[in-house]
């Protein structure tokens, strides 16, 4: 049975997507920069091994599409939390076709599936963070108010909160969850004031770990039953001074996971695949 | 305290009546008579009243509430209600005799009054002021009037009269005061004697039953309201309330405190029960029963929509409604599931939903009802609609929002979203004028001002309504103890509403004391659904205790009620209460006043209802009116065995050390010295006036004006002697009594404000032994109005000011005057408060010596300069308290004076500049330990140089260990040049044994184009067990660390101070 907030960080399933060859050349992108195609599959292949092999998650991988470069990106297509499953409608007009493989594969999971209908209405998961107690929603340049207000909608349960997003891609683009009421949060001023208003807005309070690179900030926590804490974050070579920072944790099991190619299409850790818990619900 | 206040009330009475003759002329003969008959016969006198009451009740309101209150403090709780309407004749005249201290010595004081009476007539006489305004007046002076005799017997008969008093008192009033007893001290009054005309309320219980008794007409409301939970058989009710419809058929909470026929306004009795504050953890609650009925009220939030929730948890929620109704699933007893069809358990239940409901249920076997209704709350007290009141709102450029009161503070959704929250500690005052609703926030860390937050709401009545819930979510949640019922004495414009009931710190230990077997209930299952027998397990079992408890029902309770008194007033003792409230007006010219006094007529009544005994704020304008404010401080003092302040980090200076210095007012206020007459009132004015807004200042500035009055004096035309009394309430039930009376030679001066005086304040204080006293101070007198209201929700902690004395001069008078309609809530402008300083001998500890600053910010530098000059001047204050006795006062003054420190800022050149920042008064308590007499004056300045001057004499010496430890990392330079800092945050927080407040102190220097800053924080942790430093002062540290993570920590100084000192005296 499912008690509110039970378990944060526990989850049984990942749900990721191939790289299609597309990526390279037309997946959206903050910035002009060439992709080695390789190497971003390379990457992702050790990314996914770390999930299935390492972490012994039961893996979906769905198969890439040509026809939406972005689609390896499954953060951004649904956004989970017990077992409903709130699919999105991506704020890129080319994204809006990742929904369908996604909605599919959590039918599969038998979670209850809300469809962000609403025509105005949107939402890419990289602007939702659950801190275990809430959802905070980044308005950015891909997620509106009323994508934010049909999340609130979809899990009643938990305040939502939203906050500007000034800088980067999406909210989870300088900040994430780093442990039960840790926010991992980049230096950055947008960042920090991103953090100040998260912090305003909670009833909770939130520790937060600072981290001198906003990208790195973007991490993977997880919660299993035999490896306790674990962190999937940046490599020393991307971002030395805030590896650093994560080697200060204690009683992690820290794992670096390379991103260097896939976060030259806004890529970061979180986006590359979506995270369930299906143990404890029925 | 009871004693004094059954005899106040009746005191006001007499006064209220005469003062009302001006109103009406049709009373003037009855009146008169009711002078005379008041000196002796209290009989004729109600009856009198009876007559008037009938005939001109409406005219009348106040004196007739106040009749009430006596009579009802005995009759309400023994007598059972259908009794009551024969008894009440008798009653009322024997209301007074069970009082036996307190009735007996009325006689005397009202001869008192009566001379005070006199003396104000002919004040009145003079003034122009309005005759709505004049019955507060009288109120004031038959305050003091009354509070000196008493003092004088009480100090004389000595501790032990007074706990007997106290005893009586609880015992007299019995369940009715139960829950009240710190909050309303006045007594209640349940019902109106005279009358006896009942009517039938109906009030829809919980679970879906109507309860029906009969109240008489004029029952206020508490008395239903305990009549129901004596029904339910419920003690822990301070989480509930009855409601009501308006005649807009809006829900309204029914104020306790006020009759009932006066707020339905309908001859609609019909009411409900609800749950009014929902406690944010259930599982603290202590019994069961208080569970079950928080759980009904849930299961009816979240069937409803109002509490909502997504699939799962509905399903969660109800299949532990029907393990708690229904006992264990039963696979081959189909009876849940036929009746799961009636049982609501979410707007949109569906055939999925019940299914999965069941499916849960099955998970749940063996689990109690108990256990069932505990788990359907942790998991319901999750929801983040968890005790959210919403209401409609509009934002400043018209966007529909909702406005959720919780109780962390208060948040503005747009839709579902959240888009901003503003917890209590970040709001500086709450107020409302017509359909606008404001809040003031506190700056943040780069900002140098507060600002204003406003919405629009639908309506005045829905601005005012939203404007209570905050007012009374705040003061439950947040304070230790609600405000001090402030006085009714003036009429002005705002409301006087504040919440008058037990906070949950004081109903936590209050139910912490219960201890009563667990009462046997019926569950609604049984109440609702007709089971076979076979069929319902369960229920027998409920079923049996139910009977006993309706048999013994009645008495049952009122034994406890009984019993439960004396140790009610021991929990309420316990706590400190840290927070101010401040009526403002908002800037009112005369002709707005005057357009307000029409329904100033009708507030009238309500501030004759005000129970509280607490002390008015004096201002000339009373002064002149009445010629005799009292000012009561009841102090009661806890002992508080172990004071620390952990750690400054930073510079440090040190101001205090103490509890919630704000709380009491220990504020040694060099002498204010205004050519407007506002002068005193300066303190408050001033910072107000100059938006210095930390209410809390503010608040200080009201008790400072309690204590003493320094009044530059030009022209003193009339001594007033202040009283201030000291309260010592022993948690032990054995309370004893300080006694500070202050003789101040007041001036009464003409109205103009232009008007300097000198108020040379003698204190005496008397201190009866226990050394365990609360204070409280009530400084501020409210009125209603319909029209706004202001509160401020803060902790004092300490004041900042942001602004330039010069400029307050200029300003103050005009500011002054408004402030202190607003603080005082007078209408006239004219009144000019007597700001009186009190300087309190602070806890002499060690702790003084660091100079404290904290407070002082405000104060430019130059105040700073003037300072050490007043500085010389507050020792003598001091020293005249000190020398009664203050000294007394014990940590738990002190300990408020800390951060009150009160730190006046003198004023620079003759000029008025008051910084205060002391606040209200407060109750403050803790459990006390040892005694330590500690007087601490800490002059808090960062110019601590210039102010050196602590006032000890005459004060006990505390016995304490100090310890001061400091750490410096490189020190960056010794700025310390006292750059007056910008105070940003005060926060305090209390738990039962510990009390920790932190100061943010942020100063910002420009140096050769270099800006720095530099924060301070100092955290005061108090409390009355052991403390585990290094833990503390690591937490600080790390706090300080996360909070500013671009600033380093370059300075820690650890004071520790343990009391050694036993009591002396």
């Amino acid at each position: 049975m499912a008690g509110l907030m039970a378990g944060f960080g526990h989850y049984t399933h990942a749900i990721v997507r191939g790289i299609p060859a597309s990526l390279a050349g037309e997946a959206l992108r903050s910035s002009q920069s060439e992709v080695d195609i390789a190497g971003a599959r390379r990457e992702h292949d050790a990314y996914v091994e770390v999930l299935r092999t390492r972490l012994q998650l039961e893996v979906v991988e769905l198969p890439a599409d040509e026809s939406l470069p972005d689609c390896v990106f499954v953060e951004d297509a649904a956004v989970v939390c017990g077992d409903t499953a709130l699919v999105t409608r991506p704020g890129a007009e080319s994204r809006r076709r990742e929904k369908e493989a996604m909605s599919g594969a959590l039918k599969d999971l038998n979670l209850n599936i809300v469809e962000m209908t609403d025509e105005n209405a949107t939402l890419d998961g990289g602007d939702v963070l659950f801190t275990g107690r809430e959802f905070f929603v980044g308005l950015s340049k891909r997620t509106n108010q009323r994508g934010a207000e049909i999340l609130a909608d979809a899990f009643k349960d938990y305040a939502v909160s939203t906050v500007p997003v000034q800088q980067g891609l999406h909210l989870k683009s300088f900040c994430s969850m780093g442990g039960p009421g840790l926010i991992v949060i980049g230096s950055s001023e947008p960042a920090q004031k991103a953090l100040k208003i998260m912090q305003q807005m909670s009833d909770h309070r939130y520790d937060k770990l600072t981290v001198p690179d906003d990208l790195a900030a973007n991490c993977i926590y997880m919660n299993l039953p035999d490896k306790g804490h674990v962190l999937l974050h940046c490599t020393a070579e991307e971002f030395p001074e805030s590896t650093k920072v994560f080697e200060k944790l204690k009683d992690y099991t820290l794992i670096p996971v390379s991103n260097m190619e896939k976060v030259k299409v806004d890529g970061a850790l979180t986006c590359c695949s979506l995270l369930i818990n299906k143990k404890g619900n029925n | 305290m009871t004693t004094e206040v059954g005899s106040e009330t009746e005191v006001k009475e007499k006064a209220e009546e005469s003062a009302a003759q001006p109103d009406q002329s049709e009373k003037a003969t009855e009146e008169t008579q009711e002078v005379a008959s008041a000196e002796g016969d209290e009989k004729e006198k109600e009856k009198e009243k009876e007559k008037e009451g009938k005939g001109i009740s409406r005219y009348l309101p106040t004196w007739l509430k106040k009749q009430k209150s006596q009579s009802q403090t005995s009759p309400t709780k023994e007598v059972p209600p259908t009794e009551e309407a024969s008894n009440t004749v008798e009653q009322e005249e024997e209301g007074p005799a069970p009082e036996v201290n307190g009735h007996a010595e009325e006689v005397e004081e009202k001869e008192a009054v009566k001379s005070e009476q006199v003396k104000e007539q002919e004040i009145e006489s003079h003034s122009n002021a309005s005759a709505d305004t004049e019955p507060a007046k009288e109120e004031k002076a038959d305050e003091s009037a009354e509070k000196s005799p008493e003092e004088t017997k009480e100090t004389t008969e000595g501790e032990v009269a007074e706990e007997e008093k106290k005893e009586q008192e609880g015992e007299v009033q019995g369940e009715g005061e139960e829950g009240q007893t710190s909050i309303f001290q006045s007594p209640l009054r349940l019902v109106r004697k005279t009358k006896m005309k009942l009517v039938v309320c109906h009030v829809s219980l919980l679970d879906g039953t109507d309860f029906t008794c009969e109240v008489e007409k004029r029952a206020k409301g508490q008395y239903l309201f305990f009549k129901v939970c004596e029904h339910l058989n419920l003690l822990e009710k301070d989480y509930f309330g009855l409601t009501y419809k308006d005649s807009h058929e809006q829900k309204c909470w029914l104020d306790p405190t006020k009759e009932i026929k006066r707020q339905i306004r309908s001859n609609n009795w019909q009411f409900s029960f609800n749950v009014k504050f929902y406690p944010p953890d259930p599982s603290l609650l202590t019994e069961d029963i208080t569970r079950y009925l928080l759980c009904l009220q849930l299961r009816e939030d979240v069937a409803s929509g109002r509490l909502p929730c997504s699939f799962v948890t509905h399903a969660l929620l109800g299949s532990y409604t029907l393990q708690a109704e229904f006992g264990d699933y039963e696979p081959d007893q189909p009876r849940p599931l036929d009746n799961i069809g009636q049982l609501i358990f979410a707007p949109n239940q569906n055939k999925e939903m019940e299914e999965k409901i069941f499916e849960l249920h099955k998970s749940h076997r063996g689990m109690t009802p108990a256990q069932a209704d505990a788990q359907f709350l942790e998991n319901a007290k999750k929801l983040s609609m968890y005790g959210v009141d919403l209401h409609h709102a509009k934002d400043s450029e018209g966007v529909d929002i909702m406005l959720g009161v919780c109780a962390n503070g208060l948040l503005v959704y747009k839709d579902r979203l959240r888009i901003n929250r503003f917890a209590w500690p970040k709001i500086l005052k709450i107020s409302y004028k017509r359909n606008n609703f404001y809040i003031k926030i506190r700056p943040g860390e780069t900002e140098q001002f507060e600002s204003t937050v406003g919405f629009k709401l639908q309506n005045h009545r829905s601005a005012k309504k939203l404007w209570k819930v905050c007012v009374e979510n705040h003061s439950f949640f947040r304070l230790n103890a609600p405000e001090p019922p402030t006085k009714a004495r003036f009429l002005t414009l705002g409301s006087k509403f504040r919440y008058s009931g037990r906070t949950q710190a004081q109903t936590r230990v209050a139910s912490s004391l219960i201890d009563r077997p667990a009462p046997n209930f019926e569950r609604t299952s049984s109440k609702r659904i007709s089971r076979s027998l076979d069929g319902a397990p369960m229920i027998s079992i409920t079923e049996a205790g139910r009977d006993t408890a309706e048999n013994g029902r009645e008495l049952h309770l009122e034994l406890h009620s009984d019993s439960k008194s004396p140790l009610r007033v021991h929990g309420d003792n316990i706590y400190v209460r840290h927070s101010n409230l401040m009526l403002e007006d908002h800037d009112k010219t005369q002709d707005e006043v005057l357009k307000h006094q029409a329904s100033i007529s009708q507030l009238k009544r309500s501030f004759m209802e005000a129970p509280p005994p607490s002390p008015p704020q004096l201002n000339q304008w009373e002064k002149r009116l009445t010629s005799s404010p009292a000012t009561a401080i009841r102090i009661q003092q806890q002992q508080v065995s172990l004071e620390e302040e952990i750690a400054s980090v930073l510079l440090s200076r040190h101001s205090c050390t103490g509890f919630y210095s704000a709380a009491d007012a220990l504020c040694s206020t060099p002498e204010l010295t205004l050519d407007a007459a506002l002068t005193t009132r300066s303190t408050t004015t001033a910072l107000s006036a100059t938006e210095v807004n930390m209410p809390d200042v503010e608040a200080a500035a009201a008790d400072s004006s309690i204590s003493d009055t320094k009044e530059p004096a030009k022209t003193a035309e009339v001594e007033i002697e202040e009283t201030v009394v000291v309260e010592e309430v022993s948690k032990a039930t054995k309370p004893g009594f300080v006694t500070v009376t202050t003789s101040s030679p007041a001036v009464p001066t003409t109205d103009q404000e232009t008007r300097e005086q000198e108020v040379k304040v003698e204190e005496k204080v008397v201190v009866t032994q226990e050394a365990k006293a609360v204070k409280q101070e009530s400084v501020s007198s409210e009125s209603e109005s319909e029209e706004e209201a202001e509160y401020h929700p803060n902790v004092p902690v300490s004041i900042s000011h942001t602004q330039i004395l010069e400029e307050k001069e200029e300003e103050e008078e005009e500011q002054v005057d408004k402030q202190e309609d607003k603080t005082t809530e007078q209408d006239t402008p004219e009144v000019s408060s007597t700001p009186a300083e009190i300087t309190q001998p602070a806890e002499e500890t060690s702790r003084a010596v660091e100079e404290s600053e904290a407070v002082n910010k405000n104060a430019e530098e130059k105040e700073g300069e003037k300072e050490a000059e007043e500085s010389t001047d507050d020792p003598i204050t001091t020293t005249n308290e000190a020398p009664n006795g203050f000294s007394p006062t014990e940590e738990a003054v002190s300990g408020l004076a800390t951060h009150a420190e009160v730190e006046d800022e003198p004023k620079m050149n003759g000029q008025a500049s008051l910084v205060e920042a002391e606040p209200r008064p407060q109750v403050i308590c803790c459990s006390e330990p040892p005694v330590v007499k500690t007087e601490m004056v800490t002059i808090s300045d960062t110019f601590a140089a210039q102010k050196t001057e602590i006032a000890t004499k005459e004060v006990p010496i505390v016995h304490t260990e100090t310890k001061t430890i400091t750490y410096e990392a490189a020190q960056l330079d010794g700025n310390g040049d006292g750059e007056p800092g910008v105070l940003m945050t005060a926060q305090t927080i209390t738990s039962e044994s510990l009390c920790t407040t932190t100061t943010t102190h942020i100063t910002k220097t420009l140096k050769g184009g270099l800006s720095e800053t530099r924060i301070e924080k100092r955290i005061v942790i108090t409390g009355d067990c052991d403390i585990d430093h290094d833990q503390a002062l690591a937490q600080a540290i790390k706090e300080a660390k996360e909070q500013h993570p671009d600033m380093s920590v370059t300075r820690v100084v650890v004071h520790k101070e343990t009391e050694l000192a036993e009591e002396e005296d």
